[in-house]
């Protein structure tokens, strides 16, 4: 309490240096040490898998024909853009990545502020929404998979009562491109909603309530409290669980493994280069795929934060 | 903000296809697990029959070596990545979103980059350097790969979270004559409490649901729960062990809706008492 009058004099000798004052290179060595630890971990454990990755792919290399491995820089990426087999997985990935995310910004916006503002079953409905997230995407596919199955599900069933009988009952929803991606977004949307929702509440839980009371006593609207007051507060809320989505979604691959393996040109590119990783033990071109992968989300990141300005460094 | 009862049951309406949306693919699983064999395939939502069978098949039949040990597996994996990343990227969130230092731009994108490198990519150098230096199929063995999972996410989220932190709270305090590291301790700390326990949420459920390296860098003895349901699926080719997939998967699901039980409290108090309203 007493203390503040140390800081003057502090400052005062700070002006003969105007490059870096105490203050300044104090801050600077607590960032570090604060920073460094969770840095230089998460560099160690990814660098090399990283750099051996993009090394791995400049090669024609399979697991199973190791003697026959051959330096051939950049021709495994030569094939992969010139193969329709890549259009359709990008296309596909795009097409998920698009869809799903709209649909869920705004489902999981919507059933954030129902968590928020709900009185009554408040606590079980937080409760319940956030389930689908801690579940593995592996049982939320399989549930999905099941359900929309001809041999076990329910979903034909209830579509042909509700249709009074116009809907085929033994509609093959994995037997072509469009239902089986329905299928395969609908599952990635009930399992990764509830994510949105969350930093989504989080974001809005921040927001101080004195500042939407104050509008609502201005005679704001509801929406006009939403888009000038809740939703300019939460922005980085929103960008960062817009951005997180994107690129996860972007990368996705258990749903589609569990529900097509990729029948129906249903592809993604993770599938794809999981098939020439694994399946095809082909190192190199599996490699390359991820490399490219990696590329394609690293350019979306990069426009999110270029372009839309999400800034969690937070200068001002 | 007090809500007339006119909002308060419409929201209460609202609230039913909302929580609707949820459980019907809950109880579906439940309903597959409780569906003896016999009526597996009778395309009924609702189960007709009740029966143990499956879990029997899972807990202490012949699927039990398999799924029992990579329970506890799941449980103290996640864990133990948990407490280390959420830990870790607590000091550099902070670090980044509050103090002035170069390179916190380069952390940023390092994490992100690292976060979103596409796994199985990963997995391939990894599976070799493991098997070469024995951490093949041990618990570090797959908790440092799961770092890459987690620790970059919990920074993003928590950079987020503490962006949005008023700040102005802690020079008051530093003010009245607390240190840097004090007003760290004794007043962003309990600001930040509430996105430091959504992250622990949102990072525990990511290490829970990887199965990609959980099914390439284990075999038997560090296997955990995702890798045992594949295993499960790729038990036999023309029958699905439909039963035995939902049987396990309720069985993993309780734990977790019981932790989001204990999370939730902490996260509806804390994130509701906002800093500013203090």
């Amino acid at each position: 309490m007493s203390t503040v009058t140390d800081t003057p004099p502090t400052r005062r000798r700070d002006q003969h240096r105007p490059k870096l004052s105490d203050r300044a290179r104090a801050e600077r060595a607590l960032g570090w040490k604060l920073a460094g630890p969770a840095f230089v971990i998460m560099l160690a454990v990814t660098a090399y898998p990283i750099l051996q990755a993009v090394w791995l792919s400049f090669f024609r290399y399979r697991l199973t024909d190791p003697d026959s491995r051959e330096f051939i820089f950049l021709s495994n990426y030569s094939v992969i853009f010139t193969d329709p087999l890549f259009y359709q997985a990008l296309w596909n990935t795009v097409f998920i990545t698009v869809v799903t995310v709209a649909v869920e910004l705004v489902l999981g916006f919507a059933i954030a502020m129902l968590m928020h503002r709900i009185v009554l079953p408040r606590r079980t409905l937080r409760t319940i929404v956030l389930i689908p997230y801690s579940i593995i995407t592996v049982v939320s596919a399989f549930a999905w998979l099941y359900s929309f199955r001809t041999d076990t599900g329910y979903v034909n069933g209830w579509l042909n009562t509700l249709t009074f009988g116009a809907w085929d009952a033994s509609f093959d929803w994995f037997g072509s491109w469009l239902p089986a991606m329905g299928v395969i977004m609908i599952s990635e949307i009930w399992k990764t909603t509830p994510f949105m929702s969350l930093l989504l509440l989080a974001g809005l839980a921040q927001i101080d309530g004195a500042m939407e009371e104050a509008a609502k006593v201005d005679g704001a609207t509801f929406w006009q409290r939403l888009f000038k007051v809740v939703l300019p507060n939460m922005k980085a809320a929103i960008m960062v669980a817009v951005l997180f989505r994107t690129l996860d979604a972007f990368r996705i691959f258990d749903n589609v493994f569990v529900m097509t393996r990729g029948a129906n040109n249903t592809e993604t590119l993770s599938t794809l280069a999981y098939k020439q990783t694994i399946d095809r033990v082909e190192i190199g071109m599996g490699s390359a795929l991820s490399v490219v992968l990696f590329l394609l989300v690293f350019a979306i990141a990069l426009i999110f934060i270029r372009g839309f300005k999400v800034d969690l460094a937070g200068s001002k | 903000m007090d809500a007339t009862p006119k909002q308060k049951w419409s929201l209460a309406a609202v609230s039913i296809p909302v929580m609707l949306w949820t459980l019907v693919p809950l109880f579906w699983i439940f309903s597959l697990a409780v569906k003896p064999q016999s009526i597996q395939a009778d395309n009924k939502y609702f189960p007709r029959e009740f029966s143990w069978e499956n879990f029997q098949l899972i807990t202490t039949g012949t699927a039990s070596d398999l799924f029992n040990p990579a329970l506890v597996n799941s449980i103290v994996v996640c864990l133990i990545a948990t407490v280390i990343s959420v830990v870790l990227a607590t000091f550099c969130a902070y670090a980044i979103a509050r103090l002035n230092f170069p390179g916190k731009k380069l952390i940023l994108l390092v994490s992100l980059a690292v976060s979103f490198f596409p796994v199985i990519s990963l997995v391939t150098p990894l599976f070799d350097l493991w098997r070469n230096i024995g951490l093949f199929d041990t618990i570090p063995g797959l908790v440092i790969p799961y770092l890459s999972l987690t620790l970059p996410l919990s920074i993003w989220v928590l950079s987020a979270f503490f962006q949005q932190i008023p700040w102005e709270m802690e020079q008051a305090a530093q003010v009245d004559g607390a240190t840097s590291w004090q007003a760290f301790r004794r007043v962003i700390v309990p600001l930040a409490a509430p996105g430091v326990f959504t992250t622990a949420l949102i990072t525990f459920f990511t290490a829970w649901n990887d199965f990609v390296f959980a099914i390439s860098l284990t075999s038997e003895n560090a296997r955990t729960v995702p890798a045992a349901l594949a295993f499960f699926t790729g038990a036999s080719q023309f029958e699905q062990p439909t039963g035995a997939i939902s049987a396990a998967a309720v069985i993993v699901t309780i734990p977790v809706v019981i932790l989001v039980l204990i999370f939730q409290k902490r996260i509806v108090a804390g994130l509701t008492s906002g800093a500013v309203k203090g």
